[in-house]
């Protein structure tokens, strides 16, 4: 995996799940691109869930797990991205999937455009 | 002796009653807090409606769990087969919090109109005795 853009580079890059932006049109497709990460929960953050599991409700310190662990294959994928040359990833999907148990795998794919203002 | 009875007995008690507490408060709070973004336009639709001109992807997410009385009731249930009543209402409420954040978000970068948007729903975490969360991740384009 190609990880070394600048980071002022991959603030630019515009992430939508779209298939265009608006006002801007394509100008190169680039290809797929695609970051992925996979998580495990620590087990101080599991006893508390475990205390959760009896009344129900929102588990706080997981959905801000899953949400760190979604921006990091995200800007996983705008790296590969950003190494490419695109300005712009179109068509953005997410997929989540537990693959052991305690951990989650987070995928994100999207297609690598260069996009210009009309 | 008696004590192997009386912490199961009460956990199913401590469920229900803060499980419902919470479950009543929390759907009174997303009725409150749907009804502050009513203007706010969702489509599941790729077309850009005329005059939008800036978008912004926006996403929103939870995870949550159910009591330990209603996963009671829900084995019971899956005995007899037919309706489980009481993981759908959790479904709900989970899918209405992520699509609120959702919205949240996109009302942060005041737009009213959020196209293509994706719920998706996974289980997380799972322990190996089959208890776990459920995870709501909502996303879509908010446009301006």
């Amino acid at each position: 995996m190609v990880l070394c853009p600048n980071k002022k580079e991959m603030n630019n890059m515009q992430i939508s799940n779209l298939e265009s932006i608006p006002g801007t049109k394509i100008i190169k497709h680039l290809g797929m691109v695609q970051g992925n990460t996979v998580r495990a929960k620590h087990v101080g953050r599991d006893i508390l869930a475990g205390l959760k599991n009896i009344v129900g409700g929102e588990l706080h310190a997981y959905t801000e797990l899953l949400t760190e662990s979604r921006q990091q294959s995200t800007d996983r994928m705008i790296a590969q991205a950003t190494a490419m040359g695109a300005n712009a990833v179109l068509n953005v999907r997410f997929s989540t999937s537990s693959v052991s148990a305690g951990a989650s795998e987070i995928y994100v794919y999207g297609t690598a455009v260069v996009v210009q203002v009309e | 002796m008696i004590f192997s009875f009386i912490i199961p007995i009460s956990l199913v008690l401590l469920g229900f009653i803060v499980g419902r507490i919470n479950e009543a408060r929390h759907f009174a709070d997303l009725q409150q807090r749907e009804a502050s973004f009513q203007h706010v336009v969702l489509s599941d639709l790729k077309t850009i409606p005329e005059g939008m001109n800036r978008s912004q992807f926006v996403s929103g997410s939870v995870v949550i769990s159910i009591d330990y009385y209603k996963r009671i009731i829900a084995s019971i249930r899956m005995f007899f087969g037919g309706e489980v009543a009481s993981y759908q209402s959790l479904l709900t409420r989970a899918r209405r919090e992520a699509i609120l954040r959702m919205i949240d978000e996109a009302d942060d970068y005041d737009s009213k109109y959020i196209a293509n948007i994706r719920i998706e729903t996974s289980k997380v975490f799972e322990n190996d005795d089959g208890i776990g969360s459920l995870e709501v991740y909502a996303y879509g384009t908010a446009l301006s």
